[in-house]
Protein backbone atom coordinates (compact mmCIF):
# COMPACT_ATOMS: atom_id res chain seq x y z
CA UNK A 1 0.00 0.00 0.00
CA UNK A 2 1.26 3.41 -0.96
CA UNK A 3 -0.16 6.89 -0.77
CA UNK A 4 -2.10 7.61 -3.92
CA UNK A 5 -0.20 8.96 -6.89
CA UNK A 6 -3.01 10.50 -8.96
CA UNK A 7 -1.25 10.14 -12.31
CA UNK A 8 -0.89 6.39 -11.78
CA UNK A 9 -4.56 6.05 -10.81
CA UNK A 10 -5.57 8.06 -13.87
CA UNK A 11 -3.54 5.76 -16.10
CA UNK A 12 -5.34 2.69 -14.70
CA UNK A 13 -8.74 4.38 -15.04
CA UNK A 14 -8.00 5.08 -18.69
CA UNK A 15 -6.74 1.55 -19.24
CA UNK A 16 -9.97 0.02 -17.85
CA UNK A 17 -12.34 2.43 -19.61
CA UNK A 18 -14.86 1.37 -22.29
CA UNK A 19 -15.10 -2.32 -21.37
CA UNK A 20 -17.13 -4.39 -18.94
CA UNK A 21 -15.25 -4.38 -15.62
CA UNK A 22 -15.88 -5.79 -12.14
CA UNK A 23 -16.24 -3.27 -9.34
CA UNK A 24 -15.94 -3.53 -5.59
CA UNK A 25 -17.30 -0.43 -3.89
CA UNK A 26 -17.56 -0.19 -0.15
CA UNK A 27 -17.97 2.19 2.71
CA UNK A 28 -18.00 1.24 6.37
CA UNK A 29 -17.93 2.62 9.90
CA UNK A 30 -17.03 -0.86 11.14
CA UNK A 31 -19.39 -3.34 12.73
CA UNK A 32 -18.42 -2.26 16.25
CA UNK A 33 -18.69 1.51 15.75
CA UNK A 34 -21.86 1.85 17.81
CA UNK A 35 -20.76 -0.77 20.39
CA UNK A 36 -17.54 1.14 21.08
CA UNK A 37 -19.24 4.53 20.98
CA UNK A 38 -17.21 5.77 18.01
CA UNK A 39 -20.37 6.56 16.10
CA UNK A 40 -24.06 6.60 16.87
CA UNK A 41 -24.77 4.22 14.04
CA UNK A 42 -22.80 1.24 12.72
CA UNK A 43 -23.30 1.34 8.97
CA UNK A 44 -21.73 -0.48 6.06
CA UNK A 45 -22.58 -0.82 2.40
CA UNK A 46 -20.73 -2.78 -0.20
CA UNK A 47 -21.32 -4.23 -3.60
CA UNK A 48 -18.85 -6.76 -4.80
CA UNK A 49 -18.23 -7.86 -8.38
CA UNK A 50 -20.89 -5.65 -9.91
CA UNK A 51 -20.21 -5.25 -13.61
CA UNK A 52 -20.18 -1.80 -15.15
CA UNK A 53 -18.84 -0.12 -18.24
CA UNK A 54 -17.72 3.49 -17.88
CA UNK A 55 -17.09 5.95 -20.66
CA UNK A 56 -15.08 8.35 -18.51
CA UNK A 57 -13.18 7.82 -15.28
CA UNK A 58 -11.37 10.60 -13.47
CA UNK A 59 -9.48 11.11 -10.24
CA UNK A 60 -9.91 14.51 -8.57
CA UNK A 61 -8.73 16.38 -5.48
CA UNK A 62 -5.42 17.03 -3.75
CA UNK A 63 -5.65 14.09 -1.37
CA UNK A 64 -7.63 12.44 -0.05
CA UNK A 65 -8.89 11.85 -3.56
CA UNK A 66 -12.22 11.37 -5.29
CA UNK A 67 -12.92 9.08 -8.22
CA UNK A 68 -15.97 9.34 -10.49
CA UNK A 69 -16.88 6.87 -13.24
CA UNK A 70 -19.49 7.88 -15.78
CA UNK A 71 -21.68 4.98 -16.88
CA UNK A 72 -24.37 4.84 -19.56
CA UNK A 73 -27.15 5.61 -17.07
CA UNK A 74 -25.41 7.03 -14.01
CA UNK A 75 -22.29 7.29 -11.89
CA UNK A 76 -19.99 5.41 -9.58
CA UNK A 77 -18.38 7.62 -6.95
CA UNK A 78 -15.89 7.23 -4.12
CA UNK A 79 -14.49 9.97 -1.88
CA UNK A 80 -11.77 9.77 0.72
CA UNK A 81 -9.31 7.58 -1.17
CA UNK A 82 -5.81 7.73 0.35
CA UNK A 83 -3.95 4.54 -0.61
CA UNK A 84 -3.50 2.20 -3.54
CA UNK A 85 -1.69 -1.03 -4.26
CA UNK A 86 1.20 0.10 -6.43
CA UNK A 87 2.11 -3.48 -7.41
CA UNK A 88 -1.06 -3.87 -9.50
CA UNK A 89 -0.61 -3.10 -13.18
CA UNK A 90 -3.96 -4.16 -14.62
CA UNK A 91 -6.35 -3.58 -11.71
CA UNK A 92 -7.14 -0.57 -9.57
CA UNK A 93 -7.06 -1.39 -5.85
CA UNK A 94 -7.66 1.81 -3.92
CA UNK A 95 -8.95 2.58 -0.45
CA UNK A 96 -9.30 5.34 2.08
CA UNK A 97 -7.76 4.69 5.49
CA UNK A 98 -8.27 6.78 8.62
CA UNK A 99 -5.26 7.84 10.73
CA UNK A 100 -5.42 4.48 12.57
CA UNK A 101 -5.07 2.61 9.27
CA UNK A 102 -8.68 1.44 9.35
CA UNK A 103 -10.40 1.13 6.02
CA UNK A 104 -13.32 3.51 5.57
CA UNK A 105 -13.89 3.39 1.83
CA UNK A 106 -12.72 1.10 -0.98
CA UNK A 107 -12.87 1.20 -4.75
CA UNK A 108 -11.54 -1.64 -6.86
CA UNK A 109 -11.82 -2.16 -10.60
CA UNK A 110 -10.67 -5.22 -12.56
CA UNK A 111 -11.26 -7.16 -15.74
CA UNK A 112 -11.74 -10.38 -13.74
CA UNK A 113 -14.01 -10.88 -10.72
CA UNK A 114 -12.45 -10.39 -7.28
CA UNK A 115 -12.22 -13.58 -5.25
CA UNK A 116 -12.09 -13.47 -1.48
CA UNK A 117 -11.33 -17.12 -0.82
CA UNK A 118 -8.85 -18.10 -3.48
CA UNK A 119 -6.24 -20.66 -2.42
CA UNK A 120 -2.71 -19.42 -1.86
CA UNK B 1 -14.64 -32.22 33.21
CA UNK B 2 -11.63 -33.41 31.29
CA UNK B 3 -12.52 -32.99 27.62
CA UNK B 4 -10.60 -35.03 25.06
CA UNK B 5 -12.05 -33.55 21.92
CA UNK B 6 -13.19 -29.96 21.57
CA UNK B 7 -14.99 -28.22 18.74
CA UNK B 8 -14.77 -24.44 18.39
CA UNK B 9 -17.16 -22.70 15.98
CA UNK B 10 -16.48 -18.99 15.49
CA UNK B 11 -16.93 -16.45 12.73
CA UNK B 12 -13.63 -14.67 12.11
CA UNK B 13 -9.92 -15.36 12.46
CA UNK B 14 -9.04 -13.74 15.84
CA UNK B 15 -12.36 -14.65 17.52
CA UNK B 16 -10.53 -17.61 19.10
CA UNK B 17 -8.44 -15.11 21.06
CA UNK B 18 -11.47 -14.25 23.21
CA UNK B 19 -11.18 -17.71 24.79
CA UNK B 20 -7.49 -18.16 23.96
CA UNK B 21 -6.42 -18.92 27.51
CA UNK B 22 -9.11 -21.53 28.05
CA UNK B 23 -8.27 -23.23 24.75
CA UNK B 24 -4.55 -23.20 25.62
CA UNK B 25 -5.31 -24.95 28.90
CA UNK B 26 -7.38 -27.59 27.09
CA UNK B 27 -4.54 -28.15 24.61
CA UNK B 28 -1.97 -28.38 27.42
CA UNK B 29 -4.15 -31.01 29.09
CA UNK B 30 -4.00 -33.05 25.91
CA UNK B 31 -7.35 -32.24 24.31
CA UNK B 32 -7.57 -32.22 20.53
CA UNK B 33 -9.16 -29.02 19.25
CA UNK B 34 -10.98 -28.65 15.94
CA UNK B 35 -11.79 -25.05 14.97
CA UNK B 36 -14.41 -24.19 12.38
CA UNK B 37 -13.75 -20.63 11.27
CA UNK B 38 -16.71 -19.57 9.14
CA UNK B 39 -15.10 -16.67 7.27
CA UNK B 40 -11.65 -15.21 6.70
CA UNK B 41 -12.67 -11.83 8.09
CA UNK B 42 -11.90 -10.40 4.68
CA UNK B 43 -14.18 -7.37 5.21
CA UNK B 44 -12.36 -6.26 8.35
CA UNK B 45 -11.49 -2.58 8.64
CA UNK B 46 -8.13 -2.98 10.30
CA UNK B 47 -5.47 -3.19 7.62
CA UNK B 48 -2.36 -2.59 9.74
CA UNK B 49 -0.99 0.74 10.90
CA UNK B 50 0.21 2.15 8.57
CA UNK B 51 -2.04 0.07 6.31
CA UNK B 52 -0.25 -2.83 4.61
CA UNK B 53 -3.24 -4.94 3.56
CA UNK B 54 -5.80 -4.37 0.80
CA UNK B 55 -9.24 -5.89 0.34
CA UNK B 56 -7.55 -8.26 -2.10
CA UNK B 57 -4.64 -9.33 0.08
CA UNK B 58 -6.47 -9.31 3.43
CA UNK B 59 -7.99 -12.82 3.27
CA UNK B 60 -4.62 -14.39 2.47
CA UNK B 61 -2.90 -12.42 5.21
CA UNK B 62 -5.60 -13.31 7.73
CA UNK B 63 -5.40 -17.01 6.81
CA UNK B 64 -1.69 -16.90 7.66
CA UNK B 65 -2.33 -14.99 10.88
CA UNK B 66 -4.93 -17.60 11.84
CA UNK B 67 -2.40 -20.39 11.28
CA UNK B 68 0.13 -18.68 13.55
CA UNK B 69 -2.42 -17.95 16.28
CA UNK B 70 -3.65 -21.55 16.24
CA UNK B 71 -0.11 -22.88 16.53
CA UNK B 72 0.47 -20.72 19.59
CA UNK B 73 -2.80 -21.82 21.20
CA UNK B 74 -2.39 -25.49 20.32
CA UNK B 75 -5.29 -25.84 17.89
CA UNK B 76 -4.28 -28.62 15.53
CA UNK B 77 -7.23 -28.81 13.16
CA UNK B 78 -8.61 -25.68 11.46
CA UNK B 79 -11.57 -25.95 9.10
CA UNK B 80 -12.21 -22.91 6.93
CA UNK B 81 -15.87 -22.89 5.92
CA UNK B 82 -15.27 -20.26 3.24
CA UNK B 83 -18.33 -18.10 3.95
CA UNK B 84 -18.12 -14.43 3.03
CA UNK B 85 -17.38 -12.08 5.92
CA UNK B 86 -20.51 -10.17 7.10
CA UNK B 87 -22.77 -12.48 5.07
CA UNK B 88 -23.17 -15.40 7.48
CA UNK B 89 -26.75 -14.47 8.45
CA UNK B 90 -27.73 -14.34 4.77
CA UNK B 91 -26.59 -17.88 3.96
CA UNK B 92 -29.00 -20.82 4.05
CA UNK B 93 -28.90 -21.36 7.85
CA UNK B 94 -30.06 -24.96 7.65
CA UNK B 95 -27.39 -25.85 5.09
CA UNK B 96 -24.58 -24.32 7.16
CA UNK B 97 -25.93 -26.00 10.32
CA UNK B 98 -25.78 -29.33 8.47
CA UNK B 99 -22.14 -28.69 7.60
CA UNK B 100 -21.41 -28.00 11.27
CA UNK B 101 -23.31 -31.16 12.23
CA UNK B 102 -21.17 -33.19 9.82
CA UNK B 103 -18.06 -32.02 11.63
CA UNK B 104 -19.68 -32.77 15.01
CA UNK B 105 -20.41 -36.30 13.85
CA UNK B 106 -16.90 -36.68 12.49
CA UNK B 107 -14.85 -35.43 15.45
CA UNK B 108 -17.37 -36.29 18.22
CA UNK B 109 -16.55 -33.42 20.58
CA UNK B 110 -17.34 -33.64 24.28
CA UNK B 111 -17.29 -29.85 24.53
CA UNK B 112 -18.24 -27.09 22.07
CA UNK B 113 -17.39 -23.38 22.13
CA UNK B 114 -19.33 -20.80 20.11
CA UNK B 115 -21.05 -17.42 20.47
CA UNK B 116 -24.20 -17.01 22.50
CA UNK B 117 -26.93 -16.26 19.90
CA UNK B 118 -28.16 -12.71 20.36
CA UNK B 119 -25.15 -11.72 22.47
CA UNK B 120 -22.42 -11.58 19.87
CA UNK B 121 -22.64 -7.85 18.99
CA UNK B 122 -21.41 -8.59 15.45
CA UNK B 123 -24.17 -10.07 13.23
CA UNK B 124 -21.76 -12.79 12.05
CA UNK B 125 -21.20 -13.79 15.68
CA UNK B 126 -24.93 -14.07 16.35
CA UNK B 127 -25.50 -16.09 13.19
CA UNK B 128 -22.51 -18.30 14.02
CA UNK B 129 -23.91 -19.04 17.48
CA UNK B 130 -27.42 -19.67 16.16
CA UNK B 131 -26.11 -22.03 13.45
CA UNK B 132 -24.04 -24.00 15.96
CA UNK B 133 -26.94 -24.27 18.43
CA UNK B 134 -29.17 -25.37 15.55
CA UNK B 135 -26.66 -28.08 14.62
CA UNK B 136 -26.28 -29.36 18.21
CA UNK B 137 -30.06 -29.30 18.71
CA UNK B 138 -30.39 -31.82 15.88
CA UNK B 139 -28.73 -34.42 18.12
CA UNK B 140 -30.83 -36.38 20.63
CA UNK B 141 -30.84 -34.52 23.98
CA UNK B 142 -28.62 -37.09 25.69
CA UNK B 143 -26.01 -36.92 22.92
CA UNK B 144 -25.52 -33.15 22.92
CA UNK B 145 -22.06 -32.01 23.96
CA UNK B 146 -21.89 -29.28 26.60
CA UNK B 147 -21.95 -26.02 24.65
CA UNK B 148 -20.21 -23.04 26.21
CA UNK B 149 -20.98 -19.64 24.71
CA UNK B 150 -19.22 -16.31 24.51
CA UNK B 151 -21.48 -13.33 25.29
CA UNK B 152 -20.25 -9.86 24.34
CA UNK B 153 -23.24 -7.58 24.74
CA UNK B 154 -23.12 -5.12 27.65
CA UNK B 155 -26.47 -6.46 28.88
CA UNK B 156 -25.49 -10.13 28.83
CA UNK B 157 -25.38 -10.48 32.65
CA UNK B 158 -28.84 -8.98 33.02
CA UNK B 159 -30.33 -11.37 30.47
CA UNK B 160 -28.26 -14.52 30.95
CA UNK B 161 -27.30 -14.20 34.62
CA UNK B 162 -23.85 -14.93 35.96
CA UNK B 163 -21.55 -16.88 33.64
CA UNK B 164 -21.40 -20.62 34.33
CA UNK B 165 -17.67 -20.64 33.88
CA UNK B 166 -15.17 -17.92 34.81
CA UNK B 167 -11.67 -18.96 33.96
CA UNK B 168 -8.74 -17.06 35.46
CA UNK B 169 -5.97 -17.42 32.88
CA UNK B 170 -3.53 -15.01 34.56
CA UNK B 171 -0.67 -17.51 34.53
CA UNK B 172 -0.76 -17.82 30.73
CA UNK B 173 -2.03 -14.33 29.86
CA UNK B 174 1.25 -13.34 28.16
CA UNK B 175 1.04 -16.31 25.80
CA UNK B 176 -2.64 -15.59 25.20
CA UNK B 177 -1.86 -12.00 24.24
CA UNK B 178 0.90 -13.26 21.97
CA UNK B 179 -1.68 -15.45 20.18
CA UNK B 180 -4.03 -12.48 19.85
CA UNK B 181 -1.11 -10.42 18.53
CA UNK B 182 -0.48 -13.01 15.79
CA UNK B 183 -3.40 -11.30 14.03
CA UNK B 184 -1.14 -8.40 13.13
CA UNK B 185 -3.58 -6.64 10.83
CA UNK B 186 -6.18 -6.62 13.58
CA UNK B 187 -4.37 -6.05 16.83
CA UNK B 188 -1.38 -3.89 16.10
CA UNK B 189 -3.63 -1.03 17.06
CA UNK B 190 -5.10 -2.59 20.18
CA UNK B 191 -2.00 -4.26 21.56
CA UNK B 192 0.39 -1.65 20.19
CA UNK B 193 1.33 -0.27 23.59
CA UNK B 194 0.98 -3.52 25.46
CA UNK B 195 -0.19 -2.17 28.77
CA UNK B 196 -1.13 -3.48 32.17
CA UNK B 197 -4.71 -2.58 31.30
CA UNK B 198 -4.59 -4.84 28.21
CA UNK B 199 -3.21 -7.62 30.34
CA UNK B 200 -5.87 -7.20 33.05
CA UNK B 201 -8.66 -7.26 30.50
CA UNK B 202 -7.52 -10.64 29.20
CA UNK B 203 -7.08 -12.35 32.58
CA UNK B 204 -10.63 -13.65 32.85
CA UNK B 205 -12.66 -15.56 30.28
CA UNK B 206 -16.38 -15.88 30.88
CA UNK B 207 -18.67 -18.46 29.34
CA UNK B 208 -22.33 -19.31 29.55
CA UNK B 209 -23.57 -22.87 29.05
CA UNK B 210 -26.40 -23.01 26.53
CA UNK B 211 -29.59 -24.60 27.86
CA UNK B 212 -31.29 -26.46 25.03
Amino acid sequence: MKSIEPACIQQLLDQLKGQEVYIHLEMTTGAYAAHRGEAKLAATAFITNATVTYSQGLIAGDGPYRVGLKTAHGWVFAQGLTHWDETETTRLIAAGHDPDGKLVVALQIAQEPFSSHEED
Amino acid sequence: MDPKQILVVLAHPDDEGIIGGTLMEHAQQGAKITYICLTLGEMGRNMGKPPFATRVSLPKIRRQELKEACQLIGIQDVREFGLHDKMVEFEDQEAVADRVLEVIEEVKPDLIYTFYPGHGVHPDHDACGAITIRAVAKLPADKRPVTRCIAMTPGSYAVLGQPDFVNDVSDIVDLKIQAIGAHKTQFQLMLGNYSQETKDRHRHERLWVYRF
